[in-house]
């Protein structure tokens, strides 16, 4: 399979984010086995890694890295010590950037809420 | 009475007053004076996972300089959020001078992060500074026959580089509820995520997980839980009362901050502020009962 | 031109791109009406109080983008000018009797406060020096007190509201905060409900129907001649 120009801009651009190398995956899952949320995920973390090594583009309409909340248990068990939680923001960032925001705060109930889940939603889930 | 500089984070000084109250009690007992840094602001609760974008470590970065213009070499935190949070920019810009050197210079008004200030967590400080004697000395009622459960979430240990414990076995709070005369109870859920930030908008996730964590708790045998981290504290205490509603299930389990428990031991529960949790824990710690005899 | 002006010493500004001379020592506001402007927007007391005449500039050679009140800041010279009379920010219907009793009414009202990234961009664009970022920072963990006091001297200019990277409208906020202090921490002044109930019982009706039957020459006069403490 060879990928096209906007295939390996989607690989480029996911590198440059995260800082980490996507072809270090070699797909042993162990991600996906550690994560606490992939009943809620329709791509799972190892999944996901290997739609954005081909350059599938729909994975930005995944449900998966908003689902997750970066608590970096794949990330110690990673053998090759990719940063996957980094990976997953990323994805999220290439939204993000083209001026999408996941969250809509007019929408929001925010009663009851403490301070530190808006910061955190909204730093991961807003541009 | 020793100083030591303390960031409290933005959850210290309001939905989670009683963790700051029993912090502060606590450590004067231990002859050490939280000192609250004059000048702070939001560290940001999550460390910004893309390698462009320092914008995002300005809140972390410029709480450090307020630590370096205060005079002190050393900023203590409870918030395991905040700690992480203010470790990982740390040792971002420790290790990486162009980026210090840009944020430096966005930063204008202030004077430049040397990159010398070193960030530990109260734990820290308790483990390795004071050692668990030390911790052990105050007490005054003994906790013994209370089985603790301790919740280490996601990070106090993760990830490893900067992680105040071993990621997969890690020890301190096992330690730490000894110290105290209590049982630490095992359970599988000690450092799985109780959903996070998703409470604001995937409520039903955390629902899910902080009614698998705390019902595993329970099985295991557990009178209450313990954690350093008000988001934690949040989805297990609050989203809990909700999901035992919700599902009529068992026995709700109360949650702590640590320096809570710590103070119930050193015979001080007032400065807990437990009619803040959704779940009191007061029946849970038996105070009522001893405020009965008491009278 | 008299001859006293070909003495008189000018700078070059820029307004909104074009090129005038105008002498120096004027403020901005008085240099943009040198130039042939009628303000209609952008001006109003022309005293420092009202925040109506927010203005940007930058100068020659100088990539900082600046912010100060047009009759405050005098023109210096190779400067950029635009006014900014107003900025969109979304202010929050509430009802303040039943806000701010207990939970954030500030972060429940302005969930956005919460987006703030410390970037301290308004506080160094606040024509007033106030430490914007900071009572910010209150916001968040619900301190109203500390925003209502730290932003007291807010003139509603909105300019820290423009150049927010995070679109949080510390303008509304700040007044927001104020006004929930005030109405729920503040002591009620007893010499305003004493003055309120005087009124309501007619004591000062027969003043002040004279006083709108006088002519407009004798008020004229009334007014000059009248005491000041």
């Amino acid at each position: 399979m060879k990928l096209t120009d906007s295939d390996q801009d989607l690989v480029a651009e996911v590198e440059e984010l995260s800082g980490e190398n996507l072809y270090a995956c070699f797909q042993c899952g162990k991600c996906s086995a550690s994560c606490p949320f992939t009943d809620e995920m329709d791509e799972l973390p190892n999944q996901l890694i290997r739609r954005v090594q081909i350059g599938d583009r729909r994975i930005l309409q995944s449900k998966t890295p908003w689902v997750c909340a970066s608590c970096l248990s794949c990330e110690v068990e990673c053998p090759k010590g990719n940063d996957i939680p980094a990976i997953m923001e990323a994805v999220r960032e290439i939204t993000l950037r083209s001026n999408v925001d996941e969250t809509d705060l007019r929408d929001l109930d925010t009663r009851g809420l403490p301070e530190i889940a808006l910061v955190s939603n909204f730093r991961k889930k807003t541009g | 009475m020793e100083e030591l500089l303390y960031y409290p984070g933005c959850s210290l000084k309001d939905t989670a007053i009683g963790f700051e109250e029993s912090a502060i009690y606590a450590s004067r007992q231990l002859g050490i004076e939280l000192k609250e840094m004059e000048r702070w602001n939001c560290c940001g609760t999550v460390y910004s996972l893309t390698a462009d974008n320092l914008m995002k470590q300005l809140g972390p970065v410029r709480n450090l300089v307020h630590a370096q213009e205060e005079g002190y070499e050393k900023v203590y935190t409870l918030c395991s959020m905040c700690d992480n949070t203010l470790k990982r920019s740390n040792r971002l810009v420790k290790n990486d001078p162009e980026k210090l050197e840009k944020i430096n210079s966005f930063m204008d008004r202030e004077e430049d992060y040397l990159g010398e200030v070193t960030v530990k967590h109260y734990l820290e400080l308790l483990r390795d500074e004071l050692g668990w004697d030390a911790v052990r000395e105050p007490v005054r009622e003994p906790l013994k026959g209370l089985n603790v459960a301790p919740y280490y979430g996601c990070m106090l240990t993760r990830p490893k580089e900067i992680g105040l414990d071993d990621p997969h076995n890690p020890t301190v709070l096992e330690d730490f509820i000894s110290s105290l005369g209590a049982e630490p109870v095992d359970y599988p859920y000690h450092s799985e995520c109780c959903g996070s930030y998703n409470t604001v908008e995937k409520k039903d996730i955390v629902l899910k997980q902080a009614g698998k964590i705390t019902s595993s708790a329970a099985a295991a045998g557990a009178d209450l839980i313990i954690t350093s981290c008000p988001l934690c504290h949040y989805n297990l205490d609050t989203r809990q009362s909700e999901y035992i509603r919700r599902e009529n299930s068992s026995k709700p389990v109360p949650v702590l901050y640590i320096t809570q428990l710590m103070a119930v031991a050193y015979g001080n529960s007032d400065v807990c502020k437990f009619d803040k949790h959704a779940i009191d824990p007061r029946e849970a710690l038996a105070l009522e009962n001893k405020a009965l005899k008491e009278r | 031109m008299s001859p006293s002006n070909e003495d008189q010493e000018t700078v070059r500004i820029h307004i909104m791109g074009k090129e005038y001379e105008v002498p120096k020592g004027l403020t901005m506001m008085d240099a943009i009406e040198h130039s042939g402007y009628r303000l209609i927007r952008g001006v109003g007391c022309r005293g420092g109080f009202c925040g109506a005449c927010a203005t940007l500039y930058r100068l020659e050679g100088d990539y900082k983008l600046y912010a100060d009140l047009a009759c405050q800041k005098t023109v210096e010279d190779g400067m950029y000018l635009m006014q900014l009379p107003f900025t969109p920010a979304g202010r929050k219907t509430y009802d303040i009797e039943e806000i701010g009793r207990d939970g954030n009414p500030l972060l429940e009202n302005y969930p956005e406060v919460a987006r703030c990234v410390s970037c301290n961009t308004c506080t160094k664009a606040c024509p007033q020096d106030l430490e914007v970022m900071d009572f910010i920072n209150e916001a968040i963990r619900g301190n109203i007190e500390n925003v209502a006091s730290m932003s007291f001297d807010c003139i509603q200019c909105g300019i820290c509201a423009a150049r927010c990277p995070a679109e949080i409208p510390h303008h509304h906020v700040a007044q927001m905060a104020r006004r929930v202090y005030g109405k729920h921490n503040l002591p009620k002044s007893d010499h305003v409900a004493a003055r309120v109930r005087e009124i309501e019982g007619g004591e000062f009706d027969e003043s002040l129907q004279e006083i709108t039957s006088l002519s407009r020459e004798v008020l004229e006069e009334r007014y000059e001649s009248r005491e000041i403490e």
